[in-house]
């Protein structure tokens, strides 16, 4: 089924589910991940205020330490892989044609592949609970409690099998994106025209296609050392855990920059739209989130301080990690400048945006604080670490995306969020977020270990862990007015005009919604700001012309089939090798459809 | 541009006012988390030569983060305040700023390094070999317990550690377990040694032979925990260490050493037998009984603070408690439930009599 040359946007004769399922439209797949990543985004919250709840008194019952386990490690799992992940892939779709002024990414088949093998993950991950239990060794799988000798049953199972495929699914968009920001910017977009979130964009990409095939080899073989008696980690039979913490690890904490990065990216375009003026030292906040994402290579082992590394690793560490600082300080400072001399619009992105700096800061100033091996020896394995990972990624990478939600809601959909609503929501998750997360400062610094299912009292953690308890409910309250804001602006009409925010990137060169092909004729970037420049210098966008020759990709339903495969291959590996086998069947199907379906 | 005059310095005062409040107010609930007295496990109240070398770099840290702190907030408020959209305003069209934009650069660096080189130091300190003539102990750590094994003393203990004041102490650490002919193997998971008063953690890794040495300068108890999750009773992995003036341990030592006294008590030898035909013998030492090596040593197991690796009070109940369903206190317990099902009520009385008579 084509799409004839000349036409554009023609209806088709399928049903909408059919024009869902086999689309390869980089908005529409945008909007799967975004629907879904915000669906594990509130499971993911609901497992968090299990964990809470069971901790808000000493020596709680409301759960068992198995269900526990399972929860605070899916937990993590979901928050990362299932949320945060996939809410920025939902952006990243969306707007990296948009901002490069392309009509698609490069490889729109890939695109839908990549989300149809994240939800077979997400689900698989997620449905574990009821098929036998979920995955129970922390997010972090440590070698040998997740070995078949401590964890016998199918929970570390579903760890290794759903993170291949969700591993993979990254690994799929993450090389796309690459190539569509490398290959398809419009003519005069220059790499230093590139907007700030395409260039943080570049660099989550590169991070996650240079670190997810480490932890893709060492959860292979984990895989193996469990059902098929190999001994990688096992020390009892010649293995070493240490090895498991290193391959761990060096994917482990570029990951944390694949999370936090974009969030970084959204600021930094919010920020000088809402301020109406050029982002502060754009070259600098460039060079340090491409730094950023060259030193996360070299830090892994401060994760491993007490594992007993010796001196020289530590030292060496140690100065790698604070190294990081700086082009972090930068980063908050140009956030300053930006802001410094403005005139700022305080809409709800702006809340989001300058709730991310406050937070996100004292998530990186208690991260260089364990930075030092010395203070990390009291720090890890604390709540002072859960604190600090809490402000990074709750303080900075979602308020960045709540920023990126209110500021692009309009191009998306055609509407706006209710601002008032909005605001009100802004501060009743800014309290409950530091109500929550805050007072786990304290608790670290009075010797409480993470991860402990109950506590004794009378060791001084009651009180702040109710707080803790209370202000998570208060977050999630402030969750769901924003789920109410979004359901009562998806019922009102489409009135959002193109550049509502008066932005200076591509995006708002177009529609709100844009149509299928995004631009009628692809514009011309003569600046980094590219709408300003041409709004002060008198620049018309071409009319849009009479005929328009624009090719657009066919949809497709091989994605579907090879995630489908896929799907397959992992329950296979979980239940019987005979599905397994089928699985690689239908993806060899999939492929062979794939590889000769006609794409015009 | 923004609030002019009078406005602006309205904002920054505001600003600064607010997070200085802000400051003060969380600086008071740190102390208030952080100087706790005896029995607690805080991570800010040293009690060893180490623990001060690492306390001198926490507390450098603190305050410069304290100040970054301080310094962001104040600017973040201020900046919203001053530069809040006005009426007939218009923004400063300003790429950036060079000079300003390195010396911002420097003020990372220069914090960055403040914090390095006390570091390293401590590092340097803290990493090496401990004194020649320190206290030699193993620690192996089990699910989910503490042991305690004193080499060149030849005894063997549980839960709680004791060690001399003023005298080093080296920990060599050890997952996994011994074997009759003196063996050792790494079938434990990674579990941590942490007493925050005493010294900072460090992880106790099968198949990996880890150290930590310090050397106490007060005596007391000191509440220490696993801090690597562990598994199902990671949460009840507890234990403590008892710092003793010299003469106080070397009757410690002096008393763990003899084997206990055979009972005379008509209920303790029957405790005694309980002890045997129940089958605990066939996990736990007592010296002069029995040589089992799964579970904790119980030679004196009577005067230890705590049982169940540091969860249950050793009182008469709670050890009944304990025996009778372990994996009521400690989900996952490797020690097996009903073991005493089959014993009448009065011989569970008489073990627990016998266990608690080690003293």
């Amino acid at each position: 089924m084509a799409t004839a040359v000349g036409t554009v946007g023609q209806t088709t004769e399928h049903s909408k589910i059919w024009e869902w399922m086999t689309t390869v439209d980089h908005k529409k797949i945008a909007s799967l991940y975004g629907v879904t990543g915000f669906t594990f985004f509130l499971v993911g919250g609901i497992e968090a205020l299990l964990v809470r709840t069971q901790l808000a008194r000493p020596e709680g019952t409301v759960l068992d330490a198995d269900l526990y386990n399972q929860l605070f490690s899916t937990h993590a799992l979901t928050m990362i892989f299932l949320a945060i992940m996939p809410l920025g892939a939902s952006f990243f779709n969306y707007f990296i044609p948009l901002q490069i002024g392309a009509r698609d990414v490069a490889f729109p088949r890939l695109n839908a592949l990549g989300y149809w093998m994240y939800l077979s993950g997400g689900l698989m991950l997620t449905l574990s609970f009821f098929f036998g239990g979920a995955p129970d060794g922390g997010w972090f799988g440590y070698a040998p409690l997740s070995t078949t000798a401590f964890a016998p049953g199918r929970n570390m199972d579903f760890y290794t099998v759903s993170l291949l495929i969700l591993g993979s699914s990254s690994l799929i968009a993450s090389l796309n994106f690459v190539v569509t920001i490398i290959n398809m910017r419009a003519p005069g977009m220059t790499m230093m025209r590139l907007p700030v979130y395409m260039w943080m964009t570049l660099v989550v990409a590169f991070l996650l296609v240079l670190s997810l095939p480490v932890v893709t080899v060492g959860l292979i073989q984990l895989y193996f050392d469990r059902n098929f008696g190999t001994n990688f980690f096992t020390p009892a039979t010649g293995g070493d855990p240490i090895l498991w913490q290193h391959i761990f690890w060096i994917f482990g904490h570029p990951e944390v920059y694949v999370l936090i990065l974009p969030s970084m990216g959204i600021v930094s375009e919010v920020l000088p739209v809402m301020s109406r003026k050029p982002l502060f030292g754009y070259a600098a906040i460039v060079f340090a989130g491409a730094a950023i994402g060259v030193l996360g290579f070299g830090v892994w082992s401060h994760h491993m301080f007490t594992t007993g590394l010796g001196t020289v690793p530590q030292v060496v560490f140690s100065a790698s990690t604070m190294a990081i600082g700086i082009p972090t300080g930068i980063k908050i400072f140009n956030w300053l400048g930006t802001m410094y001399g403005g005139n700022i619009r305080f809409t709800t992105a702006t809340y989001y945006a300058v709730g991310f700096i406050a937070l996100f800061t004292i998530g990186g100033i208690s991260g260089v604080m364990h930075a030092s091996p010395a203070v990390d020896t009291q720090h890890q394995d604390s709540y002072f670490v859960v604190a600090h990972i809490h402000y990074v990624l709750f303080g900075g990478a979602i308020m960045g995306i709540f920023s990126g939600i209110y500021y692009w809601f309009p191009k998306m959909t055609g509407r706006f969020l209710d601002e008032t609503l909005g605001k009100v929501s802004f501060w009743v998750m800014f309290i409950g977020m530091n109500m929550t997360f805050f007072p786990m400062h304290f608790l670290g610094i009075s010797g409480m270990p993470r991860r402990i299912y109950t506590y004794e009292s009378g060791l001084g953690w009651d009180t702040w862990n109710l707080v803790a308890t209370i202000g998570a409910y208060i977050m999630a309250f402030g969750v769901l007015l924003f789920v109410i804001n979004f359901f009562k602006s998806m019922r009102q009409p489409q009135t959002a005009p193109d550049n509502p925010w008066g932005g200076s990137t591509l995006e708002w060169a177009t529609s709100s919604p844009p149509p299928e092909h995004n631009f009628d004729v692809i514009p011309e970037v003569r600046d980094r700001d590219p709408l300003w420049y041409n709004r002060d210098h008198g620049i018309e966008l071409p009319p849009k012309p009479e005929h328009m020759h624009i090719h657009m990709p066919p949809p497709s339903y091989y994605p579907l089939i090879i995630g489908a495969g896929v799907t397959l291959v992992g329950l296979g590996l979980l239940a019987h090798l005979g599905v397994a086998v089928a699985g690689a069947l239908v993806v060899v199907y999939g492929v062979w459809g794939w590889a000769l379906e006609p794409t015009d | 541009m923004g609030r002019s005059g009078p406005g602006r310095i309205i904002a920054l005062v505001v600003s600064l006012g607010i997070t200085l409040a802000v400051s003060g107010l969380l600086y008071y609930w740190f102390r208030e988390a952080a100087f706790l007295g005896n029995d607690y496990q805080s991570t800010f109240e040293p009690a060893s030569e180490n623990a001060e070398k690492v306390h001198s770099v926490y507390v450098l840290v603190f305050w410069l983060a304290g100040a970054v702190f301080v310094g962001v907030m104040a600017l973040t408020l201020a900046f919203s305040l001053m530069f809040r959209e006005q009426e007939g305003a218009e923004a400063v069209q300003t790429h950036g700023n060079s000079r300003l934009e390195i010396l911002w650069t420097f003020i990372p660096v220069v914090i960055v390094v403040a914090m390095a080189v006390p570091t390293f130091d401590a590092i340097v300190q803290i990493e090496g070999d401990a004194p020649d003539n320190a206290l030699e102990v193993t620690v192996v750590g089990h699910q989910w317990w503490f042991e305690f094994r004193y080499g060149d003393e030849g005894i063997v203990t549980a839960t709680d550690l004791h060690i001399p004041v003023d005298r080093a102490v080296h920990l060599s650490l050890l997952s996994g377990n011994y074997q009759a002919d003196g063996s050792f193997i790494d079938n434990d998971v990674i579990h941590s040694f942490w007493v925050p008063r005493l010294m900072g953690k460090k992880d106790i890794m099968p198949g990996h032979e880890n150290h930590l040495w310090f050397t106490p300068t007060e005596t007391g108890t000191f509440l220490g925990q696993c801090a690597e999750f562990c598994g199902l009773s990671h949460a009840k992995m507890r234990f403590r260490v008892i710092v003793q003036t010299q003469e106080d341990y070397d009757a410690w030592v002096a008393q763990q050493q003899t084997n206990p006294a055979d009972p005379t008590d008509e209920q303790l030898l029957a405790g005694q037998q309980a002890f045997s035909s129940a089958g605990c013998i066939g996990c736990h030492t007592i010296n002069g009984v029995s040589q089992g090596l799964v579970g904790p040593n119980l030679t004196y197991v009577g005067e230890r603070s705590t049982l169940a690796g540091g969860w249950l009070d050793n009182t008469p109940a709670q050890m009944e408690a304990w025996i009778r369903k372990p994996s009521s206190v400690k989900p996952g317990s490797h020690m097996p439930d009903g073991l005493v099902d089959n014993l009448s009520q009065d011989q569970v009385d008489a073990l627990v009599a016998y266990l608690q008579s080690l003293r």
